[in-house]
This record gives C-alpha cells, structure tokens and sequence, in this order.
C-alpha cells in the first residue's frame, strides 16, 4: 500500500513538473494516433458518404463487414502488418517494421472502420433528410457527398474523437509492430506496460493520468460538440 | 420565355412494389400561368409532380419537353411539402443552389441578400436554417427554388402548414413570380387558394387526371360529377 502512495505521488510530482521522459512518449503517442486519425478519417469519411448516396449491389454486404471489422482484435491486426512488414513479408523492402510508420499503419486498419461505421449512421440519416431536396437540384454524386460531409461535420468530428479515443488506448498491435523500442517506437500504452512489468509504479502511473486526462479531453470535446450541434454554431 | 413547353405527358405510370401509384396520366400543358393540382387524398397529387419533375421513375409512358430533357431540368425548381432546410446558415441555404452551378461566391452572396430582402429574411441571413420557425422555412425554401431563376417551379402544398398570415406573403411571392412569366406547377388542398391562384386546374382521383380545364371554367362549370362534388366539400372517393 505504501509502494502504491509512493507511486502515486511520484507520478503526480513527473507530471507536474513535465519529466523530459514522460513528455517525449507522450508527444509520440500524440504525433502517432494524429497521424493514424487523419489518414484514416481521409479514408473512411467519404468512404461512408459514398456507401450513404450510393446504390450498388453489394453496398449492404460493405456495411456489415464495416461493422464487423469494428470488433477487430488488435493484436491480429498488429501481426498481419507485422507479417506484411517483415524482412520476409510482400512489403518487408520499405523497411518499416518497428518504425513509429508501422504503428500508424496498425492504427488506421483498426479504427478506419470504427469511424466509417459511426460516420456512415450520421451520413445515412442526413441523406434521408437531404435526399428529395439534392435530387430535385440536380446535384452531382461528387457534390451530394462533398455536402453531406460539410453539413454533417460536427457528427463527423465525434466520430473521429471516437477513432482517436480507441486510438490512444491501443496496446497490443503497435506493441508487436512497433517494437517498443525507447526513444523510437515508445508511447503511452507501450510504455505503461513495460514500466509496470519492471516494477516502476510511478512512471506507469504518471503515464496513465496522461493517458486518462488525453481520454477525458475527448469526451469533454464529444460533448461540447454535441451542444453546438443542437445549437447549430458553427 | 418557356422554351421548354410544352411538356406532354402520355401514357405515363409510376409504381412502388407493383402498386400504381398513379396513372396512367394523358397530360399537356403549356407554358403559361400557374396550374393547381387539386383532389382528394391520396389522388396521386404529389406523385405526379413528382413524375413530371423526374423525382419519381416513370415505370412506363413517355413525358418529352418541347427542349433536351436535360436543359427542362436545369430549369426547373421543387418546393416540398415539408421544406428541407440544409444545416447551413439562411445565407448559405440561398447560395447552395447557385453554388453548385458554380456561380461566384461574390456574386452567389449579392443575389442571396437580394432574395432574403424579397422574402423578408433579410435580418436573419445569418441564423440557422433549421431552427427557423415553419412560415420562415417555407419562405426560404421558396426564395432557394427561384434564386437560380428556373422557368417552371413545382411547389408541393407549399402552404399546408402555414397560418393565413404566412400564406398571404407566401401567395404574394408567387404571384409575383408568376408575373415574370415563371411557370407554376402546384398542389392545394385549400380551394380558396386553388381560386385565388389558378390559371387552369388538374382534377386528379384515384391516381389519374379526371379533369383538366381553365380554372374559370373549372370552378364555374365542372365537367364531372366528381369534380362537382369535390368543389362542394363533398367526400370523393
């Protein structure tokens, strides 16, 4: 219990007082999941506009596996790419195993289709909404989902929190693609990891407030979003 | 003005899941003047406007337009029922229609501000559409289907929820609109208004025009007994 205040109030004392240690893995967890979150929502938000304005034959099909892939395990996502990125693998000749690109490319597979999904419920009511209206317009595929975007923007923006809330908490894929290595491929989740298999309760604690107050400004932002958009302020 | 009438409707039907929703529809009409739609519910009323306005898919028969089908299109404008308001400001609702014509974004704003000041929307160009009350929607939505200028606008019972000060203003704009040669195409279910605004009249029951006539002739002398009935507030089938 002592060890457990002590760690506690060691932690509290590092993030005070901003550790060099502790503020280096946090800016690479932030540089990696905002990487991940704004290639994956280029990917999956006009993804899930088309899958929204578009009729096609197997679209029902597209959105349950978009659906299913939501509850894809990390950890074999982590060793697909880890296959795919090896030495050995079809892609092995870029080099990017255990590089902060790799753990990029894990995240995105893992909540590409966690926005998408999220996304396309927003998107698929708004087209309800706008469908006559852009119809009687004349408006071009293009321009139905460019407007669609724009006008759904703020729902768009908490579905992106969401994918940079699972994110900033995944543990397992960048793990095995990235490697852990220090001053490299180090971050949050990794790094809480390693400290509490060492015994260094402090670190890992310190690095979980982090983790936890990142977490917390999401949901802070989710819900001020939510206000605006029944207000309509911007 | 309306190079693209007149518009000939023949044979035409349109079905949901086997079911005619109406027709078959024999029809033509010429290029002046605003047109009432008029029958008992469920008479296929917004069905065939939404036929004509290529908003509905014509399952068979043939609607041609004196122009390309195409051009007929680009010229022409729907206001619905319930009005659909974009969640953007009533400013950037105005500019929408002429924006995705690529009209300048200067020039789009000029003509916005010109159209809310004829609807008297002018103090609220920055509001939220959507938390507009319903008289101010359906101004708007009015003001969006002629900003681009079309030549013929359908205009689905575009009064139906209003109070009889907001369908005055809305009556005034139409025929405002309807004197600069713009020809009209709309639903009532309100016969004082069919009277006050119709140049000729479609009697429409069960899912085909039973009538068609110029509204003197209509309101004076209805040629069926249906007609007639429905004139006096009888029930038609």
């Amino acid at each position: 219990m002592t060890d457990l205040w002590d760690g506690i109030s060691r932690a509290i004392w590092m993030v005070l007082s901003l550790d060099a240690n502790l503020l280096e893995i946090t800016l690479r967890s932030l540089q990696v999941t905002l990487t991940a979150l704004v290639v994956a929502s280029a990917i999956a938000l006009p993804l899930a506009a088309f899958l929204s304005v578009r009729r096609f034959r197997l679209r029902r099909s597209v959105i349950a596996l978009l659906n299913a892939l939501m509850g894809l395990p990390p950890v074999v996502v982590g060793l697909v790419v880890y296959i795919l990125l090896s030495r050995s693998g079809p892609l092995g000749v870029l080099g990017l195993l255990f590089t902060p690109t790799a753990m990029v490319i894990a995240q995105v597979i893992i909540i590409v289709p966690l926005i998408a999904s999220i996304a396309h419920q927003s998107l698929r009511d708004l087209w309800a909404e706008y469908h006559d209206l852009l119809i009687s317009m004349n408006v071009s595929q293009w321009q139905k989902i460019t407007t669609l975007l724009w006008d759904a923007r703020r729902a768009l923006l908490t579905a992106a929190l969401a994918g940079f809330g699972r994110a900033i908490g995944e543990v397992g894929a960048i793990m095995i693609v990235g490697g852990n290595i220090d001053n490299a491929t180090r971050v949050l989740t990794t790094a809480i990891a390693l400290e509490t298999g060492k015994g260094d309760f402090a670190l890992a604690l310190g690095l979980g407030f982090v983790l936890i107050a990142l977490a917390v400004l999401v949901n802070l932002a989710i819900h001020w979003l939510g206000r605006t958009e029944r207000e309509g302020r911007w | 003005m309306s190079d693209m009438f007149p518009l000939t409707v023949t044979g035409a039907e349109t079905r949901r899941r086997g079911k005619i929703l109406v027709g078959p529809v024999d029809l033509t009409l010429a290029g002046q003047g605003s047109c009432v739609v008029i029958g008992p519910n469920g008479a296929g009323k917004t069905s065939l406007l939404r036929l004509l306005h290529g908003a509905a898919r014509l399952s068979t028969g043939e609607i041609t337009w004196a122009c390309d089908v195409e051009q007929a299109h680009h010229d022409q404008s729907f206001v619905f029922q319930r009005p659909v308001m974009l969640r953007r400001s009533v400013e950037d609702n105005l500019m929408y229609p002429l924006r995705i014509r690529k009209v300048p974004k200067a020039e789009a704003r000029d003509l916005a501000h010109h159209w809310a000041e004829k609807v008297g929307l002018r103090d609220m160009l920055k509001r939220h559409a959507p938390v507009l009350s319903g008289g101010e929607q359906q101004k708007l939505a009015l003001a969006r289907a002629l900003i681009t200028q079309p030549k013929l606008v359908f205009l689905d019972e575009p009064c139906a929820a209003l109070d009889g000060r907001a369908t005055r203003e809305i009556e005034e704009i139409l025929n405002a609109v309807r004197a600069t040669g713009t020809r009209l195409i709309m639903t009532t279910h309100n016969m004082g208004q069919a009277r006050r605004l119709a140049d000729e009249v479609v009697f429409m029951r069960q899912g085909r025009v039973h009538e068609h006539a110029s509204a003197e002739t209509f309101f004076d002398a209805p040629a069926s007994e249906q007609a007639q009935a429905f004139l006096n507030g009888d029930i038609v089938e």
